[in-house]
């Protein structure tokens, strides 16, 4: 199964709904309460980021028999050091995002929790990639 | 994890006299514990299913997390009241989105109390 959303730089009333969706749709195939759980967790963070940092960004969900991937691709300022956004804590976000309780530094390494396969890949003044995926016993 | 007692939304709205913002449809869930935070991805990724969640936290996007992490109730402290669309998601969602003008520490420890 494929499906794709948009995600608008800046919009976060409309954060989490590609998360959302994927939810709905794991839920009716995976009986495995806790993968649906961890990943769209870690989609929900990623479409935040996108928000928060870029300008604009594409999900792309594949769902197999034997795992869900997840690519996040967007245009925006990229990632400078990718080690050091990775640490807990660290963020660039701006004070209005913070104000909304985003932008704690923990949102690179929650999606890395709750993958089975994380990858990250930027390029600074073009975009951030990622890629996300969940390993199913069965489905 | 701890064993709590066993508790509804509506129990506790009563016991702490609690005002309803939205969401009555979501207040025969049973809830498991609590979560205590402002940071939106601390809950992201420690809240568990079924706990109530304090915040003064106001917009929509604590919607989209209760309900991912499919949390029980929102509880705003010190009088804060949610954001119209953060109010019209919890009434989509059935998630009740919950208020009291106490602080987060008052309100915690009552909320402890019953739970306990």
């Amino acid at each position: 199964m494929h499906f794709e959303y948009n995600i608008e730089g800046g919009d976060f009333s409309k954060a989490g709904f590609a998360s959302s969706q994927l939810k709905k749709v794991l839920k009716q195939l995976i009986t495995d309460h806790k993968v649906v759980k961890r990943t769209v967790v870690a989609l929900y963070e990623a479409e935040v980021n996108v928000v928060a940092h870029a300008y604009l960004g594409v999900v792309i969900i594949d769902i197999d028999t034997d795992k869900i991937k997840i690519q996040i691709n967007d245009k925006g300022p990229g990632i400078e050091d990718i080690s050091k956004a990775m640490e807990e804590g660290f963020s660039t976000a701006s004070e209005k995002v913070r104000e909304m309780g985003f932008g704690a530094g923990m949102g690179l390494s929650n999606i890395k929790n709750n993958s089975d396969d994380f990858k990250i890949t930027s390029e600074v003044g073009v975009g951030t990639k990622l890629e996300i995926i969940a390993y199913l016993k069965t489905i | 994890m701890l064993k709590y007692n066993r508790m509804k939304v509506s129990d506790i709205i009563n016991e702490l006299g609690l005002t309803v913002f939205s969401g009555q449809s979501g207040i025969d869930k049973e809830i498991t514990g609590g979560y205590v935070s402002d940071l939106l991805s601390d809950v992201m990724g420690h809240a568990k299913e079924g706990q109530i969640w304090c915040t003064l936290q106001t917009h929509k996007n604590v919607m989209a997390i209760a309900s991912l992490k499919d949390l029980s109730a929102i509880i705003l402290v010190k009088g804060f009241k949610p954001d119209e669309d953060m109010a019209e998601q919890g009434e989509v969602e059935g998630v009740p989105v919950l208020g009291t003008t106490e602080t987060t520490f008052e309100i915690v420890g009552k909320l402890y109390e019953l739970l306990k």
